[in-house]
């Protein structure tokens, strides 16, 4: 039952990190430019598909990966350059119905270039083992990768964003961006780079679970509703938000699944139990998230409603 | 804004009356399947109309608008395996479930703003989605089709396509009208005033978030009325329904037609359900192409289609 938990634990730290990697570029853009970009999901699926053509390509995951981050930076130069840059200064409506067609157009595109079916990467060699845990109990290797490619990814945003310059016009920009621009920043270079950056770590996402879950046109829209829990429960505009946000949401689903059944066994007869586990699980999150805007409108890291 | 001008007044009169006489010209024309189209468009209409209501005179983006749909379609398909067929209980069933499911993701979601709005009623339909896909005696994933439509009077009247067609008109017609006189009494003004200036409202005595959150309430159940439709129409019900690219393509209808001017609404349901089926005629990837023509109406035209539909507004 420990082993068991601690598995899980990992799990959904794992689920979490994945979120966070997504949630962190979304967040970015909701608050320093108040932009809804729903489109951000399909980026993440972008770099899983890409991931995909480049290992099957260059034969390694490992350059795939490499490959994969460059290109996700291009798709999201291309976007932000072609329509993103248009919507800025419009409503949240126009945002949302622009960004919403993207959604429709590759979704429907990737399905054109490879298909609907599922695809897959191989594990790469080096990585396909696993780790003993406690007792009989392993834990794959790869998993463990994600979960510390993360945190670096977690630790260099917090460097960049709290200790460079360009992380210093990145806050101002979140807090005033009139007086950013009026005291002589190129906001918007400040915007594309930003949003080009963003998506650089969504595709990274994606590549990175490519080969632990299946590539298929569905996969970024189930992430990208659970990385705007993640941003309304952290807060918009906040890393930090997003990432205790993305830890809080991955560990409740995946706990939820595999544990609320078992808790509400200890209340109810186990049949009933197992069917309202069922069903309650998959909203603990939604559930969560009401919980935590009932106490907090703005978010447990925002600033301002 | 919304006085129901002469010039409005026939447009309503013209668009109902040319659904009205549709029945008789695709008799003639011999093809049923107009028939089962155009149900499905009056359906969506509504629905398109209740998400107007709020997003047009109450200025609120619900991108969740789906799930009052599914509550409508699972109302008939729950309460049909039960036993209960009749029409009237399947709507009153689903408008209560829909106004408690509004009232309480409504008082949550209208403590926030903008962005945040938009993606709470996103996040509260895609719960409803999960919780439609893991109940499991309803098929899950899969949905269940429907033994029988709803009755009337505990006839099968709605069996005949055409008899479907007139229900879902008359209901359309109703709730437009509905729809009109809430926008013109002092409730619909107070509603409006608070789309344009919350603070002022409250400054003169109006609390915003009670009129935001009935205008919800009302919107949420008008929309069930939809959902109720659309599973007798296809005598099927899935979670499908309740799909996030479902509430996308009501915000899409709603910019089609022109926001905030309810019969814009039916005419922009319409709009985009025949672009659908004469793009999916051209190409089985039309996704691409309705995406293409959205992200350009968007970029391009500033007040979307509604500019050609809209002559007597700036």
């Amino acid at each position: 039952m420990t082993s068991l938990f601690l598995l899980q634990l990992l799990n959904g730290v794992q689920f979490g990190i994945l979120l966070f990697l997504i949630a962190a570029g979304l967040t970015l853009v909701f608050g320093i430019m108040d932009f809804v970009n729903l489109a951000h999901g399909v980026v993440y699926m972008i770099g899983a598909y890409l991931a995909v053509t480049f290992t099957s390509m260059t034969g390694s995951y490992g350059l795939g990966l490499l490959l994969t981050l460059p290109a996700t930076l291009l798709v999201g130069l291309v976007l932000e350059l072609s329509v993103f840059r248009r919507l800025y200064d419009r409503p949240h409506l126009d945002q949302v119905l622009a960004t919403f067609g993207l959604v429709m157009i590759i979704t429907e595109g990737v399905q054109v270039i490879w298909g609907a079916a599922p695809l897959s990467v191989p594990m790469p060699e080096l990585l396909s083992g696993s780790v003993p845990l406690i007792g009989a109990m392993r834990y794959p290797v790869f998993r463990l990768v994600i979960i510390a490619a993360g945190l670096l990814t977690a630790l260099g945003l917090y460097l960049v964003i709290g200790h460079t310059r360009i992380g210093m016009r990145l806050r101002a920009g979140a807090s005033n961006r009139a007086m950013v621009a009026a005291l002589g920043v190129d906001i918007g270079k400040l915007f594309t780079v930003i949003f080009a950056f963003g998506a650089m770590l969504a595709g990274f996402a994606g590549a990175m679970v490519a080969p632990v879950l299946t590539v298929d046109p569905g996969m970024g829209e189930q992430v990208l509703i659970l990385a705007f829990v993640v941003i309304v429960i952290g807060g918009i505009g906040s890393v930090r938000g997003a990432f205790a946000g993305a830890l809080l949401v991955g560990l409740v689903d995946t706990l939820g699944r595999s544990f609320g059944p078992i808790l509400l066994r200890a209340v109810m007869e186990p049949a009933a139990a197992g069917q309202a586990g069922r069903v309650l699980a998959p909203m603990l999150v939604y559930i969560l998230m009401a919980v935590i805007l009932a106490v907090r409108p703005s978010g447990l890291f925002g600033a301002k409603t | 804004m919304t006085r129901l001008t002469p010039t409005r007044a026939w447009a309503a009169t013209i668009l109902f009356a040319a659904f009205a006489i549709l029945p008789m010209i695709t008799q003639a024309l011999g093809d049923s399947y107009l028939i089962v189209i155009a149900t499905r468009i009056l359906a969506y209409a509504i629905a398109a109309l209740a998400l107007d209501l709020i997003l047009g005179y109450g200025g609120m983006v619900s991108f969740g608008h789906a799930a009052y749909l599914g509550i409508g379609a699972y109302a008939v398909a729950i309460l049909g395996r039960a036993g209960i067929t009749d029409l009237g209980a399947h709507m009153l069933a689903a408008i209560a479930v829909a106004a408690v499911f509004a009232l309480i993701t409504g008082a949550i979601s209208l403590r926030t703003r903008g962005i945040y709005f938009i993606m709470i009623t996103l996040a509260f339909a895609q719960m409803g989605y999960f919780f439609f896909v893991s109940l499991s005696a309803y098929g899950g994933d899969d949905g269940v089709t429907l033994n029988a439509r709803s009755t009337v009077f505990g006839q099968p009247l709605l069996e005949n396509n055409t008899a479907l067609y007139y229900t879902a008109l008359a209901l359309l017609i109703g709730l437009y009208l509905l729809a009109v006189a809430i926008t013109r009494s002092r409730f619909g003004r107070v509603l409006t005033g608070a789309r344009e200036n919350p603070l002022r409202m409250q400054a003169i005595g109006f609390s915003p978030f009670r009129y935001q959150l009935t205008a919800y309430v009302i919107s949420g159940c008008m929309a069930s009325i939809a959902g109720v439709m659309l599973a007798n129409q296809a005598s099927y019900v899935s979670p499908s329904y309740m799909d996030w690219h479902r509430s996308g393509e009501l915000v899409v209808m709603v910019v089609f037609g022109g926001i905030g001017n309810l019969l814009g609404a039916v005419a922009g349901a319409t709009i985009a359900l025949l672009l659908e089926e004469w793009l999916a005629l051209l190409t089985r990837h039309w996704p691409i192409l309705f995406g293409l023509i959205l992200v350009l109406v968007v970029l391009y035209s500033r007040d979307g289609l509604s500019g050609f539909f809209r002559s007597d507004r700036s």
